[in-house]
């Protein structure tokens, strides 16, 4: 198991941060990501592997017109 | 043109964004005049809405309907308004009664109106009365000098009509990026849903534009008064104008965020492309995008209206395009020479501006249509009549959902066949809306009232009419789908003009992000962000530079939905404009004062509490069984894990199930936002509030005493 913006998701081995951008359709530009606590690069989503455990938040900045 | 009266008037100097003057005019008996706006006045209300409100509040009693004579129509830009240093800064802000319930209403516009009003002379325009004769009020701010014209003019809609005012009043090609019209289209005769467009010159076009005060028929109002346009003219605008008290702050501000949406705007959202159209995929993605009604949030045909299509295929220009000076994030649009296919203007080549976001869902997926053409002819016909988009996709997916109900038939629409994406019968109803003929006279008075319309002749279940009317305090729901976000339900519902989301936008941190988990975050938010939104509404400035670029330090910072650097920006600008020495918590506190002023009007005028705080079930859950089963699996685990419900049962026993809870939590979010809110549990600002915002006035107090 994970934490995915608070909620349980199953660990799936070796996966990416770009893989649970790309699981979950998460599409808008404008995300901040941070493993727990720490800022992702992201130049890093393609590289950066979760590990089991991990808290991970994807926060999507948008707000509206 | 006949003139009718004139009023010459001194030339002041603005001091630190204010003249400290407004212009009143009642069109009854073509009195003009001019009045001091007060200290206490401009501490309490600050500009914007905020005068609006309180001029609004002065001229009307609790009997005042929308039509009377003593209703106003106010238009205000706010202290920082007309700054050219910072984008987004040219917002007019428009309050009258509307049409809808008679409650006060408030409509924010881009274009050059408001600047060029303040520049003129005056920090707020209040139109009072009703003429029985078609009148053209013009303001010189050159010349100092009002005059009050009977028009002469047979045009009527919008595109045509300030093309004419501005070739009449201009002195040559260059003279017409000095004015800018007020005015509204044919639908104002007939729709409660009509708008006002502002215009601004495009001086690259050579051809005037149109910004909508889209929310609330003040376009309604403004026709019914017998207006037939405000002109106002300012040659000379120039940086500081405002005679700013510390104008480096407010250039150092400008400078940061230039530099930031030159760097990044591309990889962000494009709004100098496409503008707000960019999340219309978006929202597909995300099971957002109201489609057929606000019954699903997306839809498999989104591809022939997702914003690269517009781009490729309609969008002419360019270069970025914005609506007044100095705006980097341009997200101004227009497709030029755009042929029309139907209606009175079949044939001619148009520009039209747009599509905004608002504008493709309300004119496309909504309503069930998915060509692109189409909706840029809707967004035309809705401009140029003088229609409010919004409104308009809204009223029509209600009328098609209720048509495909077999609440009423094509024999009592004449011929009409309004299903989903019915592309020739949608275009003829919007003809007959402006024209006020046929059906479309019914569907163009709005939700709220064919709701009623429908249940007296039709028969129409009044239980089904509440729930997939999507209406509130008579104002059509904006074009998001909040089912899935409480936080949202009550970004709609638990605001003081009706669903409209300038007040706040919560359905990303809290349905996607879950940043925002128990009542009392929700409730902190829809504290926050509320009054923090208002606050653009009193000073004149417009919100998208806030939230549709993104600093760098955004990622590092402590609330990055907050934006904080572009917060320091605000507070920077507004302190340099103004000489205050204000913080955040003070910007706040303002926005808390005009907030609570406008939901004690509302309750002066027979609304304004919990009970009217209460909204269609479409807005939080399915309503049909049609509905349930397209997100069948979503529903049951909600159901398992939150309701503890067992989900073999019936289709209709679940939805009941998901029904009653999901109306319980909106019920528990109300309870905790008015507590943050300093209200009663029916939603009454409490005595104790008032008087920690300073706003203990003796007409507030005695309005709210009554019902606490």
């Amino acid at each position: 198991m994970y934490k995915l913006n608070d909620r349980d998701e199953k660990y799936v081995n070796g996966i990416t941060i770009a893989d649970v951008i790309k699981e979950k359709k998460f599409t808008y530009k404008k995300l901040i990501v941070k493993v727990n606590g720490k800022f992702v690069d992201p130049i890093n989503y393609d590289n950066y592997i979760i590990r089991d455990g991990d808290d991970v938040k994807i926060h999507h900045l948008l707000a509206g017109g | 043109m006949k003139l009718l009266a004139e009023y010459k008037y001194n030339p002041t100097e603005i001091v630190k964004g204010y003249n400290d003057r407004s212009l009143k005019i009642d069109i009854s008996d073509l009195a003009i005049s001019e009045k001091e706006i007060p200290q206490q006045m401009k501490e309490k209300f600050i500009g914007g809405k905020g005068f609006g409100l309180r001029y609004l509040w002065d001229a009307v009693t609790p009997e005042t309907k929308w039509n009377s004579p003593e209703n106003e129509i106010v238009i205000s830009s706010g202290p920082v308004g007309g700054i050219t240093q910072y984008p987004g800064s040219g917002k007019s802000l428009v309050v009258s009664l509307t049409p809808l319930n008679d409650t006060p209403m408030d409509s924010n516009v881009g274009g050059h109106f408001g600047p060029l009003l303040k520049f003129a002379g005056f920090d707020a325009l209040e139109i009072i009365g009703k003429s029985a004769k078609e009148l053209i009020v013009y303001i010189d701010g050159n010349e100092n000098i009002v005059k009050i014209f009977e028009s002469d003019i047979d045009k009527i809609d919008s595109h045509e009509l300030s093309e004419e005012l501005t070739d009449r009043f201009a002195a040559d090609e260059i003279d017409k990026r000095n004015y800018s019209i007020v005015s509204t289209g044919s639908a104002a005769r007939y729709s409660n849903v009509a708008m006002l467009n502002f215009t601004f010159y495009d001086v690259k076009r050579q051809k005037v534009r149109l910004k909508q005060a889209g929310r609330g028929g003040i376009g309604r109002v403004f026709n019914d008064k017998g207006l037939k346009a405000l002109v106002v003219k300012y040659a000379g605008v120039k940086s500081d104008l405002n005679n700013p008290a510390n104008i480096a702050k407010i250039n150092r501000a400008g400078i940061r965020i230039h530099k930031e949406i030159n760097r990044f705007d591309t990889a962000q959202n494009n709004m100098r492309k496409i503008g707000t159209a960019n999340i219309i995929e978006v929202m597909n993605d995300y099971d957002l995008l109201p489609t057929h009604n606000f019954k699903f949030g997306a839809h498999e045909d989104v591809k022939y209206i997702e914003s690269k299509v517009f781009i490729e295929k309609y969008i002419t220009q360019d270069v970025p395009d914005g609506c007044w000076h100095g705006c980097s994030l341009s997200c101004a649009k227009a497709a030029d020479d755009f042929e029309i296919m139907t209606g009175p203007y079949k044939g001619q080549k148009v520009i039209v501006d747009g599509p905004e976001y608002e504008n493709a869902a309300a004119l496309g997926s909504n309503i069930g249509i998915f060509c692109p053409r189409t909706i840029l002819e809707l967004n035309f016909y809705c401009d140029t009549y003088g229609i409010d988009t919004i409104s308009f996709g809204t009223m029509v997916a209600f009328a098609m959902e209720c048509y495909e109900s077999g609440i009423y038939t094509k024999e009592d629409t004449n011929g009409l066949e309004l299903n989903f994406g019915n592309i020739p019968h949608t275009l003829e109803l919007i003809h007959q809306i402006a024209s006020g003929e046929g059906f479309g006279k019914i569907v163009g008075m709005g939700v709220k009232y064919m709701k009623k319309y429908f249940i007296k002749n039709f028969n129409a279940d009044p239980e089904f009419m509440f729930d997939i009317g999507m209406e509130q305090k008579g104002l059509e729901y904006s074009e998001y789908l909040s089912k899935e976000s409480l936080a949202q339900q009550g970004g709609y519902g638990l605001t003081n003009k009706g669903p409209q989301h300038d007040e706040a936008w919560l359905i990303f941190m809290d349905m996607v992000n879950n940043q925002i988990p128990t009542f009392e975050d929700k409730a902190e938010a829809l504290h926050y962000f509320p009054m923090f939104r208002t606050w653009f509404g009193l000073v004149g400035l417009c919100k998208l530079p806030w939230n549709d670029i993104t600093p760098q330090s955004n990622a590092t910072s402590k609330e990055p939905a907050k934006m904080p650097e572009h917060v320091q920006n605000y507070v920077d600008i507004y302190n340099g404009v103004t000489g205050k020495d204000v913080t955040i918590h003070d910007m706040i506190k303002e926005s808390e004062r005009v907030y609570n002023f406008q939901r004690i009007f509302n309750i002066r005028m027979g609304y304004g509490k919990r009970i009217n705080d209460k909204t269609p079930y479409r807005s939080m859950g399915p309503v049909t069984e049609e509905e349930y089963l397209s997100r069948q699996d979503r529903y049951d685990k909600q159901l398992e894990e939150l309701v503890g419900f067992d989900v073999s049962k019936s289709t209709q026993e679940k939805m009941k199930a998901l029904r009653e809870y999901r109306e319980n939590q909106y019920e528990l979010l109300t309870d905790a936002v008015y507590k943050r809110r300093g209200w009663s549990k029916n939603g009454v600002p409490t005595i104790e509030k008032l008087k920690d915002l300073e706003m203990d006035l003796p007409e507030l107090i005695e309005v709210v005493k009554e019902h606490l």
